[in-house]
Parts: C-alpha cells; sequence; structure tokens
C-alpha cells in the first residue's frame, strides 16, 4: 500500500493550517514526521483519516484518488491511527476495550466472548506480548496498552499504522520492546507514520523523515543522511545553537537538606543536598519513586521517618501551604491535573498561591494582582493575548511558563520542577532552560526530576539516581554520562522492567 | 492536536463574545423577555405592589441559592437546605414559644443552621463522602428530626407572634419595602463582596475548577469546603426564620424541595453544576426568573399543576442554551 498526499491545504476559518503538504507513506517503510506543537502534523494526520475535509490537493491510495469519510472508513481501508492519549475504558477488561463497537455476536444477537478473546489472545501473540486479556485494561502499563493499541490496528487489518508520540509515557525498555514489535511488523508489511519530538528515536527507528513547520512540509530526509542539527533547524526555523544554554552557576548555602526521608513501601533513606544558584536532577525509571520523593517534601503526602530542614533548620511540612510558607515551589509533572485551574484566567492561576499577600481592607486588591501578574508575564515571556485568556488557551510550553511563573511569584527560594519541559516543543523548551539558569543566577536552587537524559546531563549540577524507591548515586554532572547514570538507575543490571 | 485546540481558539474568536455575551448576560435577556412577555398578558404584572409582592415571594429562594451558589461553584450539591430550614424554624419557634427574646432566638437558630452546615462540610471535606449522597443523607436526617422535635405539629404561639423583632423579619416593612427584600438585598450584598472581593471567593473559584492543582497552589481546601457548607446551611436558616415569621408558625413540612428551587435558580443563572464557572448575579437572575414565572402563571390563572411543567421546560431550555454556549 502506498499513500501519497500531494499539496495539502486546509484552513480553519481565516487560519491557514496547512499549506501544499506533500507526505508519503508506504508499506514496510517508517516515515517520521516531526515539527513544534502546532506545526500541523495532526491535522494533516486528521485529513488523511478522513476527520476533517481539506480545503485542497488530493490523497492518493495505490495510485487512486481517495477520499475517506471518516477515521471508520479509514480503519476499514487499512489505515488504523494510535492517537496519543488512548481513551481506553481502563475498568473494562482487555478484550473488552479491544471489541468495544467491534463486538462478534452470535447467531442469537449475544456476544461471543469465546470467540473475543480468542483473537484478542492470537493477536497479543502475534506481537509476542503475554497479557491477561480478562485484567482490567487500567491495571496494565502504559506500554502494555500501547501494546494492545497495536493489537487492534492489526486486528482491523491495518497496512498503514500512523502513530501519535506513542513512546510519551513508556520506559526505555517499554520503548525497546515497542521498536522490536515495528520492525517486525515493517519486516511484514505494515508500513508506520510516526510522529514523535525524541530525536533519538527517530534515528533509531525511522527509515525517512518529515519535517514540519508552520503548515508546510519543509524537508523529506532519508534518516541516515540528515543530522539531528539539520533536523532542529528546520523544525526551529533557524540554528539554536547549543541546544542547552551554558551553566555557570554560583553556588551558596545550602538551601534544602533532606536526611533519611523513608516511607514505607514507597522510598527508603532519602538523603540529599541541594546549595543556592545550583540546578540538582533528579534521574531514573519512571516509577522509580522520584515523583513520590517530592511529593513528600511539599507535603501533600506523607513520610514516616527522616527530616527536612530549610536553611540548616528543621521544618516540619505537612502541607502544600506550609511548603509555601517556607519559599518552596512545585512544578508537578502534570499540569493539567495539577498545575493549573484551565478555565481559570492566568492571572487567577498565577496569583493563587499568593492570594494572601494581596488584601487590602480584607478584599482582593485586583489592581496590584493585574501589575504583579503583568510584570511575571513579561519576565517569562509568555505568549498570551492577555492575562485574563484561560489557561487552556496557551501552548504546552507557555502553559509551563504561566505554572512556572505561580512559583517564582511566591517568591520559591526552593523550586521542584518535575519534568518540567514534558510537552513543549523544542523553542519553548530552550527558553524554559534559560529561565532555569536565570532563576539560578537569583540563588533559587532547583530540583528538576526528567526522564530526558540529555536534559538532565545538559541543565544540571549535581544528578541523584533515583531506582526502586532508594538513591542509588549522587554524581557530579561533569563526570557522568548516559551510560553511567542509565546503569545507576537501572540498579547496576540492565534490567528496568519496573513501571 | 495542539493545532486543533490553537486553531479552535482562533476560530472561536468570532463567535467567542456572542458567546461570552449569552453567558453573561443571557439570564438577564431571559428575564427581560419574560417581564415584557407577562406583562402583556397580564398587565397588573407590572404594578408596583405586584412587583414588591414577587420580590418578597423571590427572597426566600434567593437566599438559600446564594448560598448554594458557592456549593455548586466548588462542584457540589447541597441537598439538605430545606431540611435544615425546616428544622432551624421549628427549634427558633419553640424557643420563642418559651419565651426566650427574639435577639437570642434568632442568633441560635442561625448559629445552629450555621453547625448543621459545618456538618455537612465535615462529612464532605473529611468523610470524603459525596456532595450528593452526604446531603442526601443529612437531609433525611434533619427532616427526620425535624418531625422529632415537633412531633409532626406545627409550632406557633401569642409569645411569638408578639415579638416584634421576630415578626419584622418576615412580615416588617421598612419605607414600604417588604423587610425579606432588605434582607435578601443585604445577603446578596455581602456574599457577592465574599464571593468576588475576597481571597475566600478566588479559593471557591480554584476549587471548583481544579481542586488538585488548588491544593498544591496552597489551598486550604478542605476548609474553604467547610466553610462553604456552613454558609449554605447560615442560608438556609436564615430563610427558615423569614418563612416562619411570615407565616407565624413553623411547619414540620416547611422547605420539602426548596433545594430544587434553590438549584435552579442557580443553574437558571448560568453557574455551571461541575464547578469553577458562575456568578452570584447570575443567581439572582435565576431566582427572579424563577418567581416571574411562579408570580405571572399565578396572576394568569395557570393551574398549579401546568406551572410546574413550565418551570421544568424553562430550565431545561435554559441548559440546553448554557451547553451549546459552553461547547468546545
Amino acid at each position: 500500500m502506498k499513500i501519497e498526499m500531494k499539496n495539502i491545504t486546509k484552513a480553519f476559518g481565516t487560519n491557514k493550517v496547512l499549506e501544499g503538504v506533500n507526505f508519503t507513506v508506504q508499506s514496510g517503510e517508517v516515515h517520521a514526521l516531526m515539527g513544534e506543537n502546532g506545526a500541523g502534523k495532526s491535522t494533516l494526520m486528521n485529513i488523511l483519516t478522513g476527520l476533517y475535509g481539506d480545503d485542497g490537493g488530493e490523497i492518493l491510495v495505490d495510485g487512486q484518488t481517495t477520499h475517506f469519510s471518516g477515521p471508520l472508513d479509514a480503519e476499514r481501508h487499512g489505515i488504523s491511527f494510535i492517537h496519543q492519549e488512548m481513551n481506553n475504558f481502563l475498568e473494562m477488561s482487555v478484550v473488552d476495550n479491544m471489541f468495544l463497537n467491534k463486538e462478534i455476536k452470535n447467531k442469537f444477537g449475544l456476544m461471543n466472548e469465546n470467540k473475543m478473546r480468542e483473537q484478542a489472545k492470537f493477536y497479543l501473540s502475534k506481537l509476542g506480548a503475554k497479557i491477561d486479556v480478562d485484567k482490567p485494561i487500567g491495571s496494565l502499563s502504559v506500554g502494555r496498552q500501547q501494546m494492545i493499541e497495536i493489537a487492534k490496528s492489526l486486528m482491523t487489518n491495518a497496512k498503514i499504522i500512523i502513530m501519535d508520540e506513542p513512546t510519551a509515557a513508556l520506559t526505555e525498555n517499554e520503548i525497546a520492546q515497542l521498536f522490536e514489535i515495528v520492525r517486525g511488523l515493517k519486516k511484514q508489511g505494515v508500513g508506520f507514520i510516526y510522529i514523535s519530538h525524541r530525536m533519538e528515536e527517530i534515528f533509531e527507528i525511522a527509515d525517512k523523515v518529515t519535517v514540519m513547520r508552520d503548515g508546510i512540509s519543509i524537508n523529506e530526509y532519508q534518516t541516515k543522511d540528515v543530522s539531528m542539527k539539520q533536523l532542529v533547524k528546520d523544525m526551529v526555523g533557524r540554528e539554536i545553537g547549543d541546544f542547552y544554554p551554558d551553566r555557570n552557576p554560583k553556588f551558596g548555602k545550602v538551601s534544602l537538606e533532606v536526611q533519611h526521608l523513608s516511607e514505607d513501601g514507597v522510598f527508603q533513606d532519602v538523603s540529599f543536598k541541594v546549595q543556592e544558584g545550583e540546578i540538582l536532577a533528579f534521574s531514573g525509571l519512571m516509577g522509580a519513586g522520584r515523583t513520590e520523593i517530592m511529593r513528600s517534601i511539599f507535603g501533600i503526602d506523607p513520610h514516616n521517618e527522616g527530616k527536612i530542614l530549610i536553611d540548616g533548620q528543621e521544618v516540619h511540612i505537612h502541607s502544600p501551604q506550609e511548603a509555601i510558607k517556607h519559599q518552596i515551589g512545585f512544578l508537578t509533572e502534570n499540569r493539567k491535573d495539577e498545575g493549573l485551574i484551565l478555565n481559570d484566567s492566568l492571572t487567577d492561576n498565577i496569583v493563587l498561591p499568593s492570594i494572601n499577600g494581596f488584601v487590602k481592607h480584607g478584599l482582593v486588591d485586583d489592581k496590584a494582582i493585574n501589575e504583579f501578574t503583568n510584570m511575571l508575564l513579561k519576565r517569562l515571556s509568555v505568549k498570551a493575548q492577555s492575562a485574563d485568556v484561560t489557561a487552556s488557551s496557551l501552548s504546552g510550553g507557555n502553559q509551563q511558563k504561566v505554572v512556572l511563573a505561580k512559583w517564582v511569584g511566591s517568591g520559591s527560594r526552593v523550586l521542584i520542577l518535575d519534568e518540567p519541559t514534558r510537552g513543549v516543543d523544542v523553542g519553548a523548551k530552550r527558553e524554559i532552560y534559560d529561565l532555569m539558569n536565570e532563576l539560578t543566577d537569583r540563588h533559587v536552587a532547583i530540583i528538576m526530576i526528567s526522564s530526558d537524559l540529555p536534559e538532565v546531563l545538559g541543565m544540571s549540577d549535581k544528578i541523584a539516581v533515583v531506582y526502586e524507591g532508594k538513591i542509588t548515586g549522587i554524581v557530579d554532572t561533569k563526570s557522568a554520562t548516559q551510560e553511567s547514570v542509565m546503569t545507576l538507575a537501572t540498579g547496576g543490571v540492565k534490567d528496568g522492567t519496573r513501571n | 492536536m495542539e493545532q486543533e485546540t490553537k486553531v479552535s481558539q482562533t476560530n472561536e474568536k468570532k463567535s467567542f463574545d456572542f458567546k461570552k455575551f449569552i453567558s453573561k448576560m443571557g439570564p438577564l435577556v431571559a428575564l427581560i423577555i419574560l417581564v415584557i412577555l407577562v406583562t402583556a398578558l397580564s398587565p397588573g404584572f407590572i404594578q408596583p405592589s405586584n412587583l414588591l409582592n414577587l420580590l418578597r415571594q423571590v427572597s426566600i429562594n434567593a437566599v438559600i441559592a446564594f448560598g448554594m451558589t458557592f456549593v455548586i461553584l466548588t462542584g457540589g450539591i447541597d441537598l439538605s437546605v430545606g431540611s435544615i430550614l425546616a428544622l432551624t424554624g421549628a427549634v427558633t419557634a419553640s424557643m420563642l414559644v418559651s419565651g426566650m427574646s427574639a435577639g437570642l432566638a434568632l442568633l441560635v437558630g442561625l448559629l445552629m443552621g450555621g453547625i448543621l452546615g459545618f456538618l455537612n462540610g465535615v462529612l464532605i471535606a473529611y468523610g470524603k463522602a459525596a456532595p450528593f449522597i452526604a446531603t442526601l443523607a443529612t437531609m433525611t436526617i434533619f427532616r427526620g428530626a425535624t418531625y422529632v422535635f415537633t412531633n409532626g405539629n406545627p409550632i406557633t404561639g401569642t409569645k411569638m407572634n408578639n415579638s416584634f423583632l421576630f415578626q419584622f423579619m418576615g412580615r416588617g416593612y421598612l419605607l414600604g419595602i417588604p423587610v425579606p427584600i432588605f434582607i435578601m438585598a443585604i445577603v446578596y450584598l455581602i456574599l457577592y463582596l465574599l464571593l468576588h472581593k475576597t481571597t475566600f471567593g478566588r479559593k471557591t473559584y480554584a476549587l471548583g475548577g481544579n481542586e488538585q492543582a488548588a491544593y498544591i497552589a496552597g489551598v486550604k481546601t478542605k476548609i474553604v469546603t467547610m466553610w462553604i457548607y456552613t454558609i449554605s446551611g447560615l442560608m438556609a436558616a436564615l430563610a427558615g426564620i423569614i418563612l416562619t415569621s411570615r407565616l407565624s408558625s413553623a411547619q414540620p413540612d416547611a422547605g420539602t424541595s426548596y433545594e430544587m428551587d434553590a438549584i435552579a435558580a442557580v443553574v437558571l443563572g448560568g453557574t455551571s453544576l461541575a464547578g469553577g464557572k458562575g456568578r452570584i448575579f447570575g443567581t439572582l437572575i435565576g431566582a427572579l426568573i424563577i418567581g416571574t414565572l411562579n408570580n405571572g402563571m399565578n396572576l394568569l390563572g395557570i393551574s398549579s399543576f401546568y406551572q410546574q411543567i413550565v418551570k421544568g421546560i424553562v430550565i431545561l431550555i435554559a441548559v440546553l442554551i448554557d451547553r451549546r454556549s459552553s461547547n468546545d
């Protein structure tokens, strides 16, 4: 099967989102589609699968002009789209999820559960996955759910599978497994359109790569003929120079010290220090307990042993408001669930942790709040029409800056950043790094949890590696390598199946 | 994915003003149309005496609905307000009948409403009970307690009817205007300030918008929740006092299904049941819409059986319009 999208144009209202985009994929190849958020990748895929109509151009399938009426139609013709958000019904079993809306019925119109179970097992075994199909799908790791998604595609006899950021929530091990499956299916003649932000993956898995920017397809390359630098340049439209800004830290006194912090079954004997002006990275596999340690320090979750010292003084933090009082800020990994009130204005979001400081005669001083938030929006160069727009209207990078603004505004001297650049595009990433540098220049101590190893190596001064709830080592970033950190993160052995 | 959201945002911009208008001014426009319609059908409606009468009728529901607005803004619900009204009304009445001074009796009645609301708050914030279930249970308990307390009989007596202050609350006039209207206005003003001009109000919205994010931003979510249900209970008790004074007696079945009218007023006023979105001004308008409907249909001689159907339909229409305008 060969799909050619030629000269595709699409506008929403007066807003042109695609202009003359060309994209080709065929059976047996992996074609990566790269570009920043908003470049038009998803729109292009939605046009291919018929969710949107196009305003110009044509789609050829094996040389025939084709138009799918919608995702179901595309699926019947062998094109399957695995979305980033899988939308599974977590309480329902694997087999029920797989056959949702495609239930096999017997002659009485009742569901033929045995047959569905058989088929589910058959397709999963094709991927080499041993999964209990009667378990609720929510009890499985994201990686396993991803496999089930691929099995679902195979069930519909897919010739081309579109994957949108499939590895965003996978562990290293799961990614390796996924790639194994992709390579296997490729050999059997399945073609892939692979949307991803992660450079390393593109070079590992893709045969071809097309870069999109601002609704145009910039270039198509054979992956073996192109450099990472070139791809970044195509995506951003300019040379970024070094991806990570230089760090010239000046360390002050110890800001936060944690001694022997433990919570049964979650993390044990965690001790570390972070100085003013320092970025201490927390590396490790997903589920190693990094987030849990920080949540405990911030007073969201309890710990049953250990001490927390701020400026050398022991403090007892039982709730976020106490943590904020001690000038700790916490950018959580999930900004939509924990970081932002999406339907509230930027102002309301930013001022929330500091709201008690804006009271005049018992009433809220809106004028002062507006000055305060506008100053912060400007300082963090948040791109927004005004401070009154809702947080949901911003791009991921700008949303993240709003969360940062909130904690900068509350006067944080210790800032915990949990995956600060997740879901943020390349240009905005660099801005966040610059901000981190600016903050440490102002003597803020930063703890950065990151699963992105190059980021850890590029942006930290020290790295604490967590494995199964314990710190397996704190190393100087200058002397660390991806391999050395990975070895610590997997407990010294190459086995990272924990999730 | 991001592209789509961005695009739909810009796309909406043209129709955005309209939508904002609908969500902000829609209830007011609906009220004005309703008033014009009723006046055309029954000119007596617009007479000052009828309007004052209408406002007085509205005041009880409005006071409850103001408190309910806070509750619904957090994404909660308070079904127990009608029962709190009955129980606090009965207790207040019995204290008056036994000869307690009106000031003290009113204070105890209000305090009791606050405590009953606080109880709801504790169940919801600390017991982690779903607001619907928690207040459904307390609704039944408080109603039962009212029957036990009153033995199922109305409470009335000369001492109660001789108390000026108590009579004044529900039956008094000030400058020719019924006192309940003043009470409604004062409560509105205080709660308006509380919701829109204090940090407590901001925290209420934050809690309804995203409780987890609010908590991490340092909002004492449990304490705010408890206060909000306390306010709701307090408002129910105040409404109970007005009603008992109006009727010069405390009925054990007083306030039955008042929670529904209060919720209807809040929803008609454009406050989202999902929480985080809405204004107390809308609730005032919502209460006035319900009041105008009741009053207008009475003037037109429409049977009370049909009135319920009409009220239900109006609520449905309002909700459907609201869905449309807030749909993304």
